[in-house]
């Protein structure tokens, strides 16, 4: 039994390494500032969550009670991400940080700057009357 | 009397288990825990505004859950395009029409966004009927527009009925 849940920490020490590696290959290889945003915002999320529950696991191996405080990290994680990465895409968005070329509705960043309706809208119909 | 010192019941109860927790349960914690507990809500309630009130706390819990099992989905989606080469990828900006008017559904809403499948929010237009969001990958505005409005926007008005 100890033996099972030895495997499943190390499996998911693993997995979340990868995934924490992902975050980190995104940041280098994605194309501009926007994407990469991206990468740390989510591929990380679920390694982190994996390398705490294997931390809440060895945790109660040890007979040491099932740890709460890597949910509460879990819970401070999700409510300062969206956050942090709102501010970051509002810097880049005031600082003009354009977007790779060939981009999807490249001309929404003004309005978003500038924000008012998206009267920048590559489709005509999406534009409000 | 009580309104005076304890403006915000909850979120003091909420504080010092969360001091505990941190902490350890012993005598000395427990007080200080307390202390704090009192203290920081009776510091920090002017500050707050008054917002919407959760009114179907079940549907909410059912949010949460459904929140987490689509970042789980959303970490090997993003990990996919991360790994894939960029020559494939077509990042661009969508524009998602507002319904949902109250300060604190909107927060949840933008965090959501934030939070799931190859999508940031990245702010509000002023008049609170558009909502910008930066998509790692867009294959079809139509579609990912009506994805986020059936599966967060619709709940979240039902959460908070409004």
């Amino acid at each position: 039994m100890v033996v099972f849940w030895e495997w499943l920490a190390s499996i998911l020490l693993v997995i979340g390494g990868f995934f924490v590696l992902v975050g980190a290959v995104g940041m280098v290889k994605l194309p501009d500032f926007y994407t990469r945003l991206h990468a740390p915002t989510k591929a990380t999320t679920l390694g982190i969550g994996c390398i705490l529950l294997a931390s809440m696991d060895m945790h109660a191996l040890r007979g040491e009670g099932v740890g709460v405080q890597e949910f509460a990290i879990v819970l401070f994680l999700f409510i300062t991400a969206p956050v942090s990465a709102y501010m970051i895409a509002k810097a880049a968005l005031h600082r003009r940080v354009p977007m790779r070329p060939g981009s999807y509705n490249p001309k929404l960043l003004q309005d978003a700057r500038e924000r008012h309706a998206p009267i920048h809208h590559c489709d005509q119909e999406k534009r409000p009357s | 009397m009580i309104k005076r010192l304890l403006p915000m019941p909850l979120h003091s109860v909420l504080l010092w288990m969360l001091w505990l927790i941190l902490n350890d349960f012993s005598a000395g914690h427990l007080v200080l825990g307390a202390f704090l507990a009192l203290l920081i809500p009776w510091l920090a309630h002017p500050l707050s505004d008054p917002h919407v009130r959760v009114k179907r706390p079940l549907k909410a819990l059912q949010y949460a859950l459904m929140v987490l099992w689509d970042i789980v989905v959303s970490n090997f989606e993003v990990a996919y395009r991360v790994l894939m080469p960029n020559s494939r990828l077509r990042p661009g900006m969508v524009v998602l029409p507002l319904t949902l008017q109250e300060e604190l559904p909107l927060a949840i809403l933008a965090s959501t966004i934030s939070l799931t499948p190859g999508t940031v929010s990245v702010d509000f237009s002023l008049d609170r009927q558009w909502l910008y969001i930066h998509a790692l990958h867009v294959d079809s505005e139509d579609a990912l527009i009506a994805h986020i409005q059936q599966r967060y926007e619709r709940p979240l008005q039902e959460i908070f009925a409004c």
